[in-house]
């Protein structure tokens, strides 16, 4: 046998195996074919016995819905745990702002107490609580006055919005500030509405006696508030008990200082003349 | 990021203290403290700040003057400025808002709405401080 010949039986082998693999290829696709026919005719079958069957019908009827209402108890639930979520939410909010307010009430006392002792000077001391009466408390018109021992009598020793030569001393016990200072009680007052817009320097709103255990030192009366305060809040009661303590105790405490740092200055004199 | 920084100048001790506590709620902002006009200019130039809050009555430099130079200065003309008044000082109030303050809060204070002014303003000028639930 030639060469060719050989070639020629090889190639035609190759293409009898390609075909055979083609035909078997071939028949499992229509052996497929066929499963999935009859796999069809199967399922319209079974939908057309459910339609014809109430029994059947009612019992995927009663399925879906059973599904239904499990699903609506399910909404519902989550729709309680919404309410009660956001319920919780606004108690919360709430909260956070009374802390909040709270904590701002807080700060203001610490601020005022803080700065209230923060120097021995009396003058520093006196700017001090004026500095707390116009922006912790709002007060527009208003005077601090320092009781005179010897008299009885309050003596305006600061005033703001008026002039501190006009402001009348008061005796103790007597009138709406020299008793508030006596009483060792703030007192407070409805503004007069007939002498709404006059000052009276007689008659304030508020008045906050500054006492030292059972001492008085001095009293703070405020006359008028500033235009956009309305009245006075927790907060401002909370100060004026701040003032009432510390501000008479940084009050007295700064003159002790400076009667001391005077008598130290008077015997170190002294000392220095007598080792001279 | 860099950290937000408020100015504030004001010579009142306590209500320098007031305004610095309520503005430590706005956490990630640095705050520095000026007790005059004259303090603040110096501190806003040789520093950034993105916020000054500016009293108006000050011994030295007003707060007047100060926002008028601020305006005027080319690197702080852009920082925005809240000035704190009495609701007394109306036409001062005006012309601070007219020489360029971007907002104003009246005494007494309320460190609600100290933050409210001072957040608004930062997010406007950049980034947002990071701070406590609105």
């Amino acid at each position: 046998m030639s060469d060719e010949q050989a070639n020629r039986d090889a190639r035609g082998e190759e293409f009898l195996q390609a075909f055979r693999r083609g035909m078997d290829f071939t028949r499992e696709l229509l052996h497929e074919n066929e499963r999935l026919r009859r796999r069809l005719a199967e399922f319209e079958d079974q939908q057309q016995n459910a339609a014809r069957s109430p029994h059947e019908w009612e019992k995927l009827r009663g399925e879906l819905l059973g599904r239904i209402r499990g699903l609506e108890r399910e909404y519902a639930s989550m729709r309680e745990r919404l309410d009660e979520v956001e319920h919780e939410n606004r108690a919360f909010a709430d909260r956070y702002l009374e802390i909040e307010q709270e904590n701002n009430n807080l700060a203001n006392l610490y601020v005022a107490s803080y700065q209230l002792h923060s120097t021995l000077d009396v003058d520093e001391v006196i700017r001090i609580i004026t500095e707390i009466v116009i922006n912790l408390i709002g007060a527009d018109r208003f005077a601090i006055y320092v009781i005179d021992p010897r008299r009885q009598e309050l003596r305006a020793v600061a005033a703001e919005g008026l002039e501190l030569g006009r402001v009348p001393p008061c005796r103790l016990g007597e009138g709406r500030i020299g008793s508030a200072v006596a009483s060792d009680t703030t007192q407070a007052w409805d503004p007069d509405p007939v002498s709404a817009g006059e000052l009276d320097l007689e008659q304030p709103l508020v008045c906050i006696p500054l006492r030292v255990e059972q001492q008085p030192i001095g009293g703070i009366a405020i006359f008028r508030l500033l235009q956009q305060k309305q009245g006075f809040s927790t907060l401002d009661h909370e100060l004026f008990n701040v003032l009432a303590g510390h501000a008479a105790t940084a009050i007295f405490a700064a003159r002790l200082y400076s009667q001391s740092e005077r008598k130290l200055s008077t015997i170190q004199g002294f000392l220095d003349l007598l080792t001279q | 990021m860099e950290r937000q920084r408020i100015l504030i100048v004001e010579d009142s001790p306590t209500m320098r203290q007031l305004l610095v506590f309520a503005l430590r709620r706005l956490r990630g902002v640095e705050i520095v403290e000026a007790q005059d006009g004259m303090d603040g200019l110096r501190k806003l130039s040789s520093d950034r700040f993105d916020l000054a809050l500016i009293d108006i009555n000050m011994p030295v430099m007003d707060g007047l003057k100060l926002i008028g130079l601020m305006r005027g200065e080319e690197s702080l003309k852009n920082v925005p400025v809240v000035v704190i008044t009495t609701e007394g000082a109306a036409q001062d109030r005006e012309r601070a808002m007219r020489l360029g303050a971007n907002e104003y809060l009246t005494k007494p204070i309320q460190a609600n709405r100290v933050l409210e002014v001072a957040r608004s303003l930062l997010e406007r000028g950049g980034a947002r401080p990071t701070d406590l639930p609105t």
